[in-house]
């Protein structure tokens, strides 16, 4: 099944433990995930439901293509992180 | 009742109470992260609007005067439509239905407790009729094709930094939007119209100067008291309407300049206004490197430099638009800057208190 686990950065605002779901694209296991953690939505996705700018989402260690509509595929053990791009100061 | 200054940074929140010895800062905040907008509700209650470089613009509230805070919902724009063209008239770059900042907080009015307004960059003004439990956008302003002629002006985005409920009417509220001038409705945002005739924008071609939508307005604020009056400091300079924003006239003749982002009126007595000049207009930093605030108390016919306690030599601070403001009597007025300074006078503004020269750059403070 694939996984998903965040920055320690987002930690630090809103609870987003690790978790293994059931799903086939990325957009996929997100909305499982905001189903069982809704406030992280909104730290991760802007409004129009695109990764937020300054955000990188990395499957199997590659970024995404699709960071509007999140149709990168999963593989059944493909693990996802989320992490912060380095800007900031 | 505890008088609180709460001061929103580059780095946090600092409150800031008056002791033996003058303010002090009392308490500080959700230290590290942006603060760009807050809301004092009087007995402690403050909402913060945090704006997270990448994790986007939240909204906390304090009910103990910034000791501990709770998450509260931010406003979301709505999915945008496909089709829908959405672009900046100046950068001609698509203008994102996604909340970038909240730059304006206002309660509803005397008369309806629990409702909020919220401005935000990329332009959207949203009302929330429980508390902030839900927001939701004012489509009849942003669906305006007069909303689709605002601009950016220092940020990206067009954006509301100022919101006037109407003290004798809830039912009329009148934002100031960079840059898009005066917008006002009179019945509760169902419709909008542009109002701040007069305003001059010298900047633009001359046929285009007076247009009132798109104006560069920094700052408005209405007289509490006698609410006819609202001073508006513009890109251009310092104007003031004896009708609530309608019709504006330009006063030109402040020394050291007028030009400045934040001003401030008293809230009893419609004629006084203070303003904190700089040089015009990307240079940004006071006179010859003088900090000063200038005061009007005869309705802008005439101006004086309050220099007291002020720094007069190699100063460079910038005031932001929300980086002033005067408490409820009128007597109290707290102005800080991009440098750090943050300064209190309890005379309006003939003796200023330096109460800290090493914070980080602030963005609003507000009395509450």
């Amino acid at each position: 099944m694939p996984s998903i686990e965040f920055t320690p950065n987002l930690h630090r605002h809103v609870d987003c433990p690790p978790e293994a779901l059931d799903a086939g694209t990325v957009g996929e296991l997100l909305e499982a995930y905001f189903d069982r953690w809704p406030a992280v939505r909104g730290f991760v996705l802007d409004d129009q439901g695109a990764v937020r700018k300054h955000v990188k989402v990395i499957v199997d260690g590659r970024n995404i293509k699709d960071r509007a509509g999140l149709s990168d595929a999963l593989g059944p053990a493909s693990r996802i992180h989320v992490f912060q791009a380095l800007s900031g100061g | 009742m505890t008088r609180r200054l709460y001061v929103g940074t580059r780095k946090g929140l600092f409150v800031v109470e008056p002791k033996k010895s003058g303010w002090e800062i009392a308490q500080t905040a959700l230290l590290g992260d942006p603060i760009s907008m807050l809301l004092p509700e009087g007995n402690g209650t403050v909402t913060v609007a945090q704006a997270h470089g990448h994790f986007g613009a939240k909204l906390k509230r304090s009910r103990d005067g910034g000791k501990s805070f709770e998450d509260r919902p931010a406003p979301a724009y709505p999915e945008k439509p496909d089709g829908v063209e959405d672009i900046d008239p100046i950068h001609n770059t698509p203008i994102p239905w996604d909340l970038k900042s909240v730059w304006s907080l206002e309660t509803g009015g005397a008369d309806r407790p629990g409702e909020l307004w919220c401005g935000t960059i990329p332009g959207g003004l949203f009302h929330s009729a429980d508390d902030g439990e839900s927001w939701q956008l004012v489509e009849s302003l942003w669906n305006h094709e007069g909303r689709k002629l605002w601009m950016g002006g220092g940020a990206d985005y067009p954006g509301i930094h100022s919101i006037m409920v109407d003290p004798r009417d809830s039912k009329t509220v009148r934002i100031g939007v960079s840059c898009g001038g005066i917008w006002a409705t009179y019945d509760r945002g169902e419709t909008w119209a542009v109002e701040g005739k007069g305003l001059r924008a010298e900047y633009a071609p001359s046929e285009q100067a007076y247009e009132p939508n798109g104006q560069d307005a920094h700052r408005s604020v209405q007289c509490r008291e006698s609410p006819d009056t609202v001073w508006i400091q513009h890109h251009n300079g310092i104007f003031m309407s004896r009708d609530s924003g309608r019709t504006c006239s330009e006063i030109t003749d402040v020394d050291p300049s007028v030009f400045g982002f934040a001003v401030v009126v008293h809230p009893e007595d419609p004629d006084s206004a203070w303003f904190v000049p700089g040089v015009k207009d990307e240079f940004r930093y006071p006179v010859d490197g003088r900090l000063v605030v200038t005061r009007t108390q005869n309705g802008g016919r005439s101006f004086e430099k309050l220099t007291r306690g002020l720094p007069q030599q190699h100063a460079y601070d910038l005031v932001y638009r929300h980086g002033m403001d005067i408490d409820a009597a009128g007597d109290t007025i707290a102005f800080g800057s991009t440098t750090g300074n943050l300064f209190v006078s309890d005379d309006q503004g003939e003796h200023w208190q330096a109460v800290s020269h090493t914070l980080p750059p602030i963005y609003c403070v507000r009395f509450g």
